[in-house]
């Protein structure tokens, strides 16, 4: 378990983080999912433009063992995908709440917000 | 879970643990991309200790093991060990292993720790109708012995003085040669071998000496640039060695002469176990065979079950993956499945079917990688 979780992010159920700046927001990962993740050597990104809901399957983490799933926490339309995630997904797990973010998206409905975990609660969720 | 005599030694180094084959194994230490690239620069310390160990002592030793596997162990000198087979009476393959003579008349099988029970199970049932029976002594000593790998181009640089000196260093091994060494006072085995594609030394010692060696090697190999290493680095190594792995490659219904170890193979040193499948399978060609590929360009790794397809207009089910991962020293997908023969040859363009889609691969020589 990874207690690292700043302070000024939600967080989804399913390990995924949203920085919010008026009416785009960016996506990545959380540090306990990139612990149990280990090494990440691939990301599948969503396409810029397209029109995601909250919940849904947007992106594909792969790790030296696995593929993991990464799920839209919110509704909106992808306007901008991290560019350096081809050459370096290492990054995801030595940045996940920084260089290593997956992509940004426009808001669709900023009430979702209100659904998700903050990060008292995600800690409460990953280490009960 | 079984443990190994290094598990709290593990737990020491904070290892990741996972549950592999009845065992709970360490998984990485740090993390599995940098316990490969250590083994690839300078050296990697596995526990091996889960491995099978069954001797064969006695006058009728080689001969009754000869019968069983497909290598031709009348070829093998005390102190040095060949790969083989021992297969089913379809020539089907229970398991892949090394077989040391350590003298004349002693034998130690070192064979996967998934089919210790598989192996001795076949042994016991072929020895019950061995004429000669009486002249050898079959044991599973598995339990009695615990083991450690050193791999790396540096292992070689100080593994000599792990070990008491004596009438030879571990350095002056060859390749396969097996011998006594002096550790603390007792005899252990060593062997220049491994599963990694590196120069290396496997260690075999009382179980209840593990911890102590494991502890000497790593104190003496740490200024090296020894590191821990775990299964996770065990197997991007050996997918890049283009070894096969039991469970994946290997199997009860796959003969040695489809995953192209026909070398290991000796169908004229006098009958074995499934030596009559095996001579007409290699009259008649096989139907499917193993092949390596490479993934072309950018691509999510390659899996096992991963379908294989032709490529082309009209894309056919051709197989599928075996063994896949992102290779961490070419950076590129690689992976060994099986396809019919004629879709084998290197440069063949193939599709691997990552979710839902193509991904274009080419078959490629094996290995993926050499040393240096």
């Amino acid at each position: 378990m990874s207690a690292n979780i700043p302070g000024d992010l939600r967080y989804a159920k399913s390990h995924e983080w949203i920085r919010v700046n008026g009416d785009t927001a960016d996506i990545g990962i959380s540090d306990h999912a990139q612990h149990e993740l280990t090494d990440v050597v691939f990301v599948e990104l969503p396409a810029v433009g397209r029109k995601l809901k909250a919940g849904e399957s947007c992106a594909v983490v792969e790790s030296v063992k696995t593929a993991s799933d990464i799920y839209a926490p919110v509704s909106g339309e992808v306007v901008a995908v991290n560019p350096r995630l081809a050459q370096h997904p290492g990054l995801v797990n030595s940045a996940p709440y920084g260089d290593g973010w997956f992509f940004k998206i426009k808001l669709a409905d900023p009430a979702e917000l209100d659904r998700l975990l903050s990060p008292e609660n995600y800690l409460k969720q990953i280490a009960p | 879970m079984k443990h190994t005599p290094l598990y709290p030694t593990h737990q020491q180094l904070g290892a990741r643990l996972i549950e592999f084959g009845g065992w709970e194994m360490p998984l990485y230490y740090t993390s599995i991309l940098e316990e490969h690239q250590a083994v690839r620069t300078a050296a990697g310390l596995f526990d091996v200790s889960h491995l099978g160990k069954i001797r064969a002592r006695g006058v009728a030793a080689l001969e009754f093991l000869n019968g069983v596997l497909t290598n031709d162990l009348r070829q093998l000198p005390p102190g040095r060990g060949q790969y083989s087979l021992l297969c089913n009476e379809r020539g089907g393959m229970v398991d892949d292993l090394y077989a040391c003579r350590i003298d004349a008349e002693e034998f130690l099988l070192i064979a996967n720790a998934s089919r210790i029970g598989a192996d001795v199970l076949r042994l016991e049932e072929r020895l019950a109708g061995f004429a000669r029976r009486g002249g050898l002594e079959l044991s599973n000593v598995s339990d009695d012995f615990g083991a450690v790998a050193v791999q790396g181009p540096k292992a070689a640089a100080f593994i000599d003085s792990c070990f008491q000196p004596g009438a030879r260093a571990a350095t002056s091994l060859r390749k396969n040669e097996i011998a006594r060494f002096n550790f603390s006072g007792q005899p252990v085995f060593v062997s220049r071998t491994g599963y990694t594609g590196e120069d290396g030394f496997e260690v075999i010692a009382p179980a209840q000496m593990t911890e102590a060696l494991w502890n000497k090697v790593l104190d003496t190999g740490r200024p090296f640039g020894l590191k821990p290493a775990g299964l996770g680095a065990r197997d991007t190594l050996r997918t890049e060695a283009g070894y096969p792995l039991y469970g994946h490659e290997l199997d009860e219904n796959t003969t040695p002469l489809e995953a192209g170890l026909g070398f290991f193979v000796a169908l004229d040193k006098g009958d074995f176990t499934g030596r009559s499948v095996l001579a007409q399978q290699k009259i008649a060609g096989t139907v499917k065979k193993l092949a390596a590929f490479k993934m072309a360009g950018r691509s999510a790794p390659p899996r096992p079950r991963y379908p294989l397809w032709s490529a082309g207009a009209k894309p056919e089910p051709i197989g599928a993956v075996t063994s896949g991962t992102q290779s961490p020293t070419l950076g590129m997908g690689i992976g060994l499945g099986y396809v019919p023969p004629q879709f084998s040859a290197p440069n063949t363009a193939i599709g691997v079917e990552i979710r839902g889609k193509h991904a274009p691969a080419l078959i490629v020589p094996r290995p993926f990688y050499r040393k240096s």
